[in-house]
């Protein structure tokens, strides 16, 4: 059947989002990658620019920056492993929450996905500050330990790695839960039933029937969280130590404290190009393997 | 009651062992019992169907003998042995899911094989049994479709097939037809009857419809609010229903309130105003003089005829108030003189449209004392 032509109304709904791409993702991203082939300079913009006397100025020579210091390719794999653990932990923490609320009581389910979403009403960058007063040597999180007798001096949280994934775990959680719960909440509790009456005890009924129908959730929840993450840089900034190196932080100092524009540019088109891959297969992932579901 | 002999015949001769003891069985959700103290018992290589509209406990009842809800009172026996500390996956009893709850990411083998798997059945043995399995429920060769690639009605063969492949001592079918068309759903009564016969494992079916009842069941429970109010075989269910609610729940009936008058000779005899006749019961009933009793009659027993022989006992008169023709049968409604209308239903014996009656002939509507039956409220 071919398909038919659309009508004004419906070009102009199905525009919209393309729209919406070009100019807040393409046209910014062009933006950006035309800076990273400029040379930095002590100007207004601080870089060269693409045309000059109609001779292209263009060159690679940041993104050869970019291959031929360590600090880069280091910055990256610790913001990768940094976004790999905290992934994980959310997954351990977030599956069993969502686990939790999608059996709960219909009537309770609301006030329960509620309590995830209700940190979004206070502000990133307080609950980013709240940790760091937590975490401090005379904190709450301190203090307990002592009155419990637990530590005899209080331990050093603050600027730590362990101080970052625990920043990243806390703002990234609800990214985890929410697609998690969607999918453990729309499994039919008939299949768990059918699991029981064939023979499979609980634990053994949640690993080959509940596990693998939620591995959609996993990946949506997982992408969720590890892509930001690996671009973070207010957490690490903020609640990490001066040998926290993560590529986001690396970024922000290039742009803002060495003004070096096209280095920073290439930097995070270097970054935008490694954290697609993923994304593309997700999409892959999608539309290949979800089963249309079976009712 | 005659229609007893009936009822021993259709169940198998071995048939003397129960499967399943439900003693007392008692279950509320929030203080509103859906199953109220229920006492049953089902012999070996049954076919027994639970029967009743919506909301009368019969797939609570189900799901208590499956485990997936633990009784607040009494006991549920299998095989002699107490189920109330015996969880579902522990227990010799397969269920047959009303949704089918075919495991959407496997196969239709790994779906059949899921039961076999769980106790240890060995890769090679259970090849075989899902292939005798698949074979049973004709399904050979679509082993390794997922769920969503089969049709309606293959589905609910790959939860037949995955539900008897472990060979239980009892099969619990909750709506096993429901989701069926019309057409499918009557192939799929016989062919689960043959299928029943063929592995002798004994089934306990819940439906609302009481065709597929009567069609499969060799004995039916009919439940009303949490109760069986009656057990038997279609047939004396059909004839001998207890209480207005199975009557009329089972086929249509003609009721006529009625003043009990004497028992006389093995007969009833009573007065009906409504009908304005004397009406007379094949068999004497337990109430003194005066007192109103239900009786029923069913429409296929009732006679038309257009020459009155004169009033008598079961004999009324009124004007055809309406005719359904229904293909194999006709259905007639006839005005009584006192205002009372009375469904008939009559063959269609020839093209012609059977008696050939027509709406506003006057006729005369008679039944034999023995197509009568007294009914409880």
């Amino acid at each position: 059947m071919r398909p038919r032509a659309l009508t004004p109304g419906q070009g102009a709904v199905v525009a919209l989002p393309y729209l919406w791409l070009a100019l807040l993702f393409l046209v910014p991203f062009l933006i950006v990658l035309k800076i990273s082939v400029a040379t930095g300079v002590v100007a207004n913009p601080p870089y060269t620019p693409l045309l000059e006397d109609g001779r292209l100025q263009a060159h690679l020579g940041n993104y050869a920056m970019l291959i031929g210091d360590d600090l880069y390719a280091v910055a990256l794999l610790n913001s990768l492993q940094t976004a790999a653990v905290s992934c994980a932990c959310c997954l351990l923490i977030g599956y069993p929450l969502a686990y939790g609320i999608a059996r709960a009581k219909p009537a309770r389910r609301g006030a329960l996905l509620m309590l995830v979403i209700l940190p979004f009403w206070t502000s990133f960058l307080i609950r980013v500050y709240a940790w760091i007063t937590l975490l401090q040597a005379n904190g709450p999180v301190n203090g307990a330990l002592l009155v419990l007798g637990l530590i005899d001096e209080p331990l050093v949280l603050l600027n730590t790695p362990f101080a970052v994934y625990v920043g990243i775990v806390y703002t990234y959680l609800p990214f985890m839960v929410l697609p998690l719960y969607a999918v453990l909440e729309k499994l039919d509790p008939a299949l768990l039933e059918a699991a029981a009456d064939l023979g499979s005890r609980p634990f053994r009924s949640f690993l080959t029937v509940t596990l693998p129908l939620s591995v959609p959730g996993v990946v949506a929840g997982a992408l969720l969280v590890f892509i930001p993450a690996v671009g973070e840089f207010v957490i690490p900034e903020l609640l990490g130590g001066s040998e926290t190196l993560m590529i986001g932080t690396v970024l922000w100092n290039e742009f803002f404290n060495n003004r070096d524009w096209p280095l920073a540019a290439a930097l995070a088109v270097a970054l935008l190009v490694l954290l697609v891959g993923p994304i593309m297969a997700f999409q892959h992932y999608r539309a290949d393997a979800a089963p249309p579901s079976v009712h | 009651m005659p229609s007893d002999v009936a009822a021993r015949a259709a169940i198998p001769r071995d048939a003397d062992t129960p499967v399943i003891e439900i003693d007392g069985v008692a279950k509320s959700f929030d203080g509103v019992p859906a199953v109220d103290d229920v006492s049953l018992v089902i012999r070996r290589g049954e076919l027994f169907s639970l029967l009743g509209g919506s909301g009368c406990g019969k797939t609570t009842l189900l799901r208590l003998i499956g485990g997936f809800e633990r009784p607040d009172t009494g006991r549920i026996l299998i095989d002699g042995t107490d189920m109330a500390d015996v969880p579902p996956y522990a227990r010799p009893v397969n269920m047959m899911f009303q949704s089918y709850a075919l495991f959407p990411h496997m196969t239709v083998a790994q779906n059949v094989g899921f039961g076999l798997r769980q106790d240890g059945v060995s890769a090679s043995e259970r090849r075989r049994r899902v292939a005798e399995a698949l074979e049973l429920v004709q399904l050979v060769g679509l082993d390794a479709r997922k769920p969503h690639q089969l049709s309606g009605g293959q589905r609910q063969r790959v939860a037949l097939a995955r539900s008897l492949v472990k060979q239980p001592k009892l099969l619990l079918l909750d709506e096993p037809l429901a989701a069926l068309d019309r057409k499918l759903r009557e192939q799929t009564q016989l062919e689960l009857v043959r299928i029943q016969s063929q592995v002798g494992i004994t089934f306990v079916m819940v439906t609302h419809d009481q065709e597929e009842a009567m069609t499969m069941s060799t004995r039916i429970g009919v439940m009303q609010a949490g109760r069986i109010v009656q057990i038997g075989a279609p047939g004396e269910i059909y004839e001998s229903p207890v209480s207005r609610f199975v009557a009329d729940f089972i086929g249509a009936i003609n009721l006529f309130e009625a003043r009990f008058v004497r028992n006389d000779a093995g007969r009833a005899v009573l007065v009906c105003a409504a009908a304005g006749a004397e009406l007379m019961v094949g068999q004497p009933i337990a109430a003194a003089a005066g007192d109103v009793v239900c009786i029923g009659v069913r429409p296929e027993k009732l006679r038309l005829s257009r020459d009155a022989v004169g009033l008598g006992a079961n004999r009324v008169a009124g004007i055809i108030q309406d005719v359904a023709y229904l293909g194999g049968q006709s259905v007639y409604h006839v005005r009584l003189d006192r205002g009372l209308v009375v469904r008939a239903a009559a063959p269609n014996l020839d093209r012609r449209g059977g008696a050939g009656l027509a709406v506003g002939e006057r006729v005369e509507v008679s039944w034999s004392p023995d197509a009568a039956v007294a009914l409880s409220e």
